[in-house]
């Protein structure tokens, strides 16, 4: 290439980088404006008591000042926000966004103060898994993860969540769930409870069809209307009927 | 052939005539007469199973650590009782198919009695002169439940561990007397020392299978030395003759047959639909639990009960009268089968009936009796949905402490509208009969 | 030779040879209804008893297998089937096989006549006793009496007058906390919004009464018992006074505002308790608050029980308000 156009291409380059970047910023700022701010405040300081909003609902939020990316990426992939009403449970949905546009949103709340970055667990223990899980999670999540009650919320399955969803939960405690910093459960242990989580969606079934992995609630059910009822039909194959 | 073997028999017992009179022994024929059998069979299965699984389980509940098949557990500490479960699940050969075969059975053989207590029930069935049969019935039931409860709580792990301790805090909740009797049982506080083990281990593979083979050799005893009783089908039928199909060749098939029809299902079950797996479970520690923790089927009325229950110690200064889970896990389930029990003579004194009743009536025949044993049920029932509300909100959405509220008015008054709803019921189509 | 070509040929015949009518014995008058054959069922019958046998033979071959997968899936299938395969003809058998008579009986009365015969001779053989109603009574106190000595021993079993046992709990003052792996706690370790499984150090931890839950909230929000509570770290005897399971639910506010407030829950009836009220009951069943430890920090920041706990551990009885916890 002459070089005159190779300078003209790189002054063009620099020029439009920030511009980009600036757009791709203002992009993440517009989504967050329209999105979160109604509940969460312009700059993330949160909304203490019910403000009308754009939308017609009452906004009232936690602030984001700190969050970090961490939270905000697993908020938004999960689709737990945007929420439309503060007083509903969060609970994992269709995520509208684009992934442009959770990328975009992820830096934007980053940027309300040094909060922390996305966690990457790595393989992990599913043995020491299952000693941790049913110490930590088992009591809200069940034994195998596949949810439960506690007074006032659902506690979710973990069967969708990923492996950085479930390291960001563990860390952040969303919503009603208590939060696990470093030092309650140290990064390798952290791996070790991914390890058994993901264990638990392909779990060892060798005695067959696994109802659900709820425990006696299917198993009476497959008692009544399967097996009482096959025995019932049997019954009256074999006996004769009443004609009245 | 058949002449040789019978000779020899009766040359050494002496039993031809019975036999004679046994072949020909005379069975009504009605499907809902077969629904005592299929408990029956369930109970036969059960011993069967059960002794093969004596074989290699380990009633101690001594520690150790686990390194074996299981990879999950590994290095996880657990009793030589929950490891050898896991042995017998994953090392033993069709071992994980009789341990289900097992359970299916058990769950299974309630739900038999249940519907056989159902139709013996609504047609009249435990009068006079079988109300001692039905006593020794419901004898079994209430052993059938404890016999359950004792088995799968012996493989100790957290899902059944669970369900001991608050088999304990019921038996604690016993006023005045609760607490000697829990410290008797499991000789000393929970979790009790290393004798409740094997005493939980031969109370379920000695103590109450014998118990429940007793009773069942006397009901049966009875069932055929009074005859079984009949609807009234045609003129023939009638309070002093018994018209059915005999024995031989009639009714062998059909119950050789159901008692086919019964291994085949048990066993289809016990290798294709998964039942307490309990390594996913895991083994039980005093500090753990899981959540959506349940007992089996047969005792999920009691769950409901102890949900339902709001929540107070009935107290005088510093005596505890009656702890709370008093009123759920022990009076509710002491009302239902005293009801249960004392109803043969409670019928016969408010209906004035002393007689014999061969023959059966029909829920309609006896609008009263099916109004209240409906309302029963009703009640009964709900207290067992009202166990399940957890997971419909879960399910559902609805909420869980509202649910608790509805349930609690709902099981006074649902009973009641099903009690005058099912009389008039009766009333109308027995009416409707009398016309055409 | 002769004898082998008899026997082949006898089988032969048993396995192809055309069925007929066993002759009768004598003319003796039937008692078992006649019926019509029914070759098509027959057939039928002996096709199933041939699957069945397939069915039994596969489970054998199944279990004989090593390394096979879905293993149990395959011999419950092997032998359901071979069962249901019976069972189906069996059936066939009781329908169409066999006479579906239908005879009479009568219903058995009752004898009054022995039933007087028994009471006579029951009667008639105390003739020689002057004072019946002495005898029996004294037969039966002796008698009674020896029944309960018999189950005297039954309260071998267990502790049954000393209920002392259950005020016991393995903590006392001065007692380190520590977790799962035996590691002793920090008072700095413990931050707000998490929940912490702890045990008396150098006690079995399968006691009821030893497992405890700690967890910290800002001091100006604990309305009980604040001496009890270092920097706002509480501690809770983990088993639930309604029905002795543990309570391993932790439920913490991201949002104060529209959210509840910190609890403890425990699974199996969902009883509720309040860490910032000593432990008193929010919801549920329960009719006692959830026994609170005391806590202090120690010179090198380890946490410690500063006493035993506030009431008895684990579900209630008789008893439970009469005594304290004692270590």
């Amino acid at each position: 290439m002459r070089p005159v156009v190779r300078l003209v291409t790189a002054l063009a380059l620099l020029l439009l980088l920030p511009a980009a970047a600036a757009a791709k910023d203002g992009r993440g700022a517009a989504l967050y404006a329209a999105n979160c701010a109604s509940c969460h405040g312009l700059n993330g300081q949160g909304v203490a008591t019910p403000t009308p909003g754009a939308n017609g609902v009452d906004g009232q939020g936690p602030p984001l000042r700190g969050v970090g990316a961490r939270a905000a990426d697993f908020y938004l992939r999960t689709g737990y926000m945007p929420l439309a009403n503060p007083h509903d449970q969060p609970s994992r949905k269709h995520v509208v966004f684009t992934e442009a546009e959770i990328r975009a949103l992820v830096k934007s709340v980053a940027s309300f103060g040094n909060g922390p970055p996305i966690p990457t667990p790595h393989p992990g223990s599913v043995s020491a898994g299952q000693r941790l899980f049913t110490d930590h999670c088992a009591g809200c999540h069940q034994a195998v993860a596949q949810g439960g009650y506690v007074t006032g919320a659902r506690v979710p399955p973990l069967t969708d969540a990923t492996d950085r969803q479930i390291a960001e939960a563990v860390r952040i405690g969303p919503y009603l769930m208590p939060r696990f910093s470093t030092k309650a459960i140290t990064p390798k242990q952290l791996n070790d409870i991914v390890a058994y989580v993901d264990y638990t969606k392909h779990p060892d079934d060798r005695g067959g069809w696994p109802i659900g992995h709820l425990g006696p609630w299917p198993e009476g059910a497959v008692t009544w209307l399967l097996a009482a009822a096959a025995l019932v039909a049997v019954c009256t194959l074999l006996g004769r009927r009443l004609r009245a | 052939m058949i002449r040789r073997i019978v000779r020899f028999l009766d040359q050494r017992s002496g039993t031809a005539p019975l036999l004679r009179k046994t072949l020909r022994y005379v069975f009504p024929d009605h499907w809902s007469f077969l629904l005592g059998e299929v408990a029956l069979y369930c109970f036969v299965l059960l011993v069967l199973t059960g002794v093969y699984l004596t074989f290699f389980f380990d009633d101690s509940v001594a520690r150790m650590t686990y390194h074996g098949s299981y990879a999950p557990l590994d290095g996880a500490t657990m009793t030589h009782a929950y490891a050898s479960v896991l042995h017998i699940s994953f090392d033993v050969k069709a071992g994980l198919l009789i341990r289900q075969t097992h359970h299916w059975a058990a769950n299974v053989f309630v739900a038999a009695i249940v519907l056989h207590l159902l139709r013996i029930f609504f047609t009249g069935a435990f009068r006079k002169p079988r109300d001692l049969t039905y006593l020794l019935g419901l004898g079994m039931l209430m052993l059938a439940l404890l016999e359950g409860y004792a088995g799968y709580s012996l493989a100790d792990d957290l899902l059944s561990g669970m369900g001991l301790a608050i088999g304990y805090s019921v038996a604690m909740s016993i006023p005045f007397v609760g607490a000697n009797l829990a410290n008797l049982i499991w000789d000393g506080p929970f979790p009790g020392s290393s004798s409740f083990w094997p005493r939980l281990f031969i109370v379920h593979v000695l103590v109450l299978p014998v118990l429940i083979g007793g009773l069942l050799a006397a009901h049966l005893v009875l069932v055929a030395s009074r005859h079984h009783t009949q609807f009234k089908r045609s003129a023939r039928e009638s309070e002093r003759r018994v018209v059915g199909i005999p024995a031989f060749p009639g009714q062998a098939p059909r119950s050789i047959g159901l008692m086919l029809w019964v291994f085949a299902v048990l066993f289809l079950l016990g290798g294709l639909v998964q039942i307490n797996p309990v390594w996913l479970w895991g083994p039980y520690h005093v500090g753990d639990a899981t959540n959506g923790a349940q007992p089996d089927w047969y005792l999920g009325w009691l769950i409901g009960a102890l949900r339902l229950v709001p929540g107070f110690d009935l107290t005088i200064g510093h005596y505890t009268l009656v702890p709370n889970p008093f009123w759920g896990g022990v009076l509710f389930p002491a009302l239902v089968f005293g009801v249960l029990l004392v109803w043969p003579w409670l019928e016969r004194r408010v209906a004035g009936d002393d007689a014999f009743h061969n023959l059966l009536e029909r829920p309609r025949d006896n609008p009263w009796r099916t109004a209240i044993g409906v309302a029963i049920v009703t009640w009964v029932f709900l207290i067992f949905v009202s166990g399940s509300a957890d997971r419909v909100d879960v399910l559902f959405g609805l909420d869980y402490a509202t649910q608790i509220w509805v349930y609690r008015v709902a099981v006074w008054v649902v009973p009641l509208v099903a009690l005058f709803v099912t009389k008039r019921v009766c009333d109308e189509l027995v009416a409707g009969e009398r016309r055409d | 030779m002769t004898r082998l070509k008899d026997w082949v040929t006898a089988g032969l015949v048993l396995v192809v040879g055309r069925g007929g009518a066993p002759k009768p014995k004598q003319e003796a008058p039937r008692i078992v209804a006649a019926g019509t054959p029914d070759r098509h069922a027959e057939n039928v019958v002996i096709l199933l008893f041939l699957l069945a046998t397939i069915a039994g033979a596969a489970f054998i071959v199944v279990y004989a297998l090593d390394r096979l997968s879905h293993q149990t899936q395959w011999l419950g299938l092997a032998i359901g089937a071979a069962f249901a395969l019976l069972a189906l003809a069996s059936t066939v058998i009781a329908h169409r096989l066999v006479v579906t008579e239908e005879i009479t009986e009568d219903y058995p009365e009752e004898s009054p006549a022995a039933q007087d015969e028994i009471e006579q001779i029951v009667e008639e053989s105390g003739s020689r006793f002057t004072r019946k109603r002495l005898v029996t009574v004294a037969g039966v106190g002796a008698l009674g009496t020896i029944g309960a000595a018999l189950l005297a021993p039954a309260a071998s079993l267990g502790p049954i007058l000393h209920t002392g046992e259950l005020y016991r709990t393995p903590w006392r003052r001065g007692r380190r906390l520590v977790d799962e792996g035996g590691r002793a706690l920090t008072a700095d370790e413990i931050e707000e919004g998490t929940f912490y499984t702890a045990y008396p150090e150098g006690a079995d931890r399968e006691l009821i009464a030893a497992p405890i839950v700690v967890v910290r909230l800002p001091l100006a929000e604990i309305r009980e018992r604040k001496e009890w509570a270092p920097r706002g770290i509480v501690a809770y005897s983990k088993i639930c006074t309604h029905a002795g399971c543990a309570v391993a639910l932790y439920r913490k506010p991201t949002f104060a505002a529209v959210e509840p407030r910190p609890a403890l829950v425990c699974p199996c009836h969902y009883s509720t308790f309040d860490p910032a009220a000593g432990g008193a009951v929010l919801f549920g069943p329960a009719g006692r608050p959830l026994p609170q430890l005391p806590l202090s920090v120690d010179r090198t920041g380890h946490l410690r029980a500063a006493g035993t706990f506030s009431g008895p551990v684990g579900p209630s009885w008789w008893g439970v308000r009469m005594g304290k916890a004692r270590s």
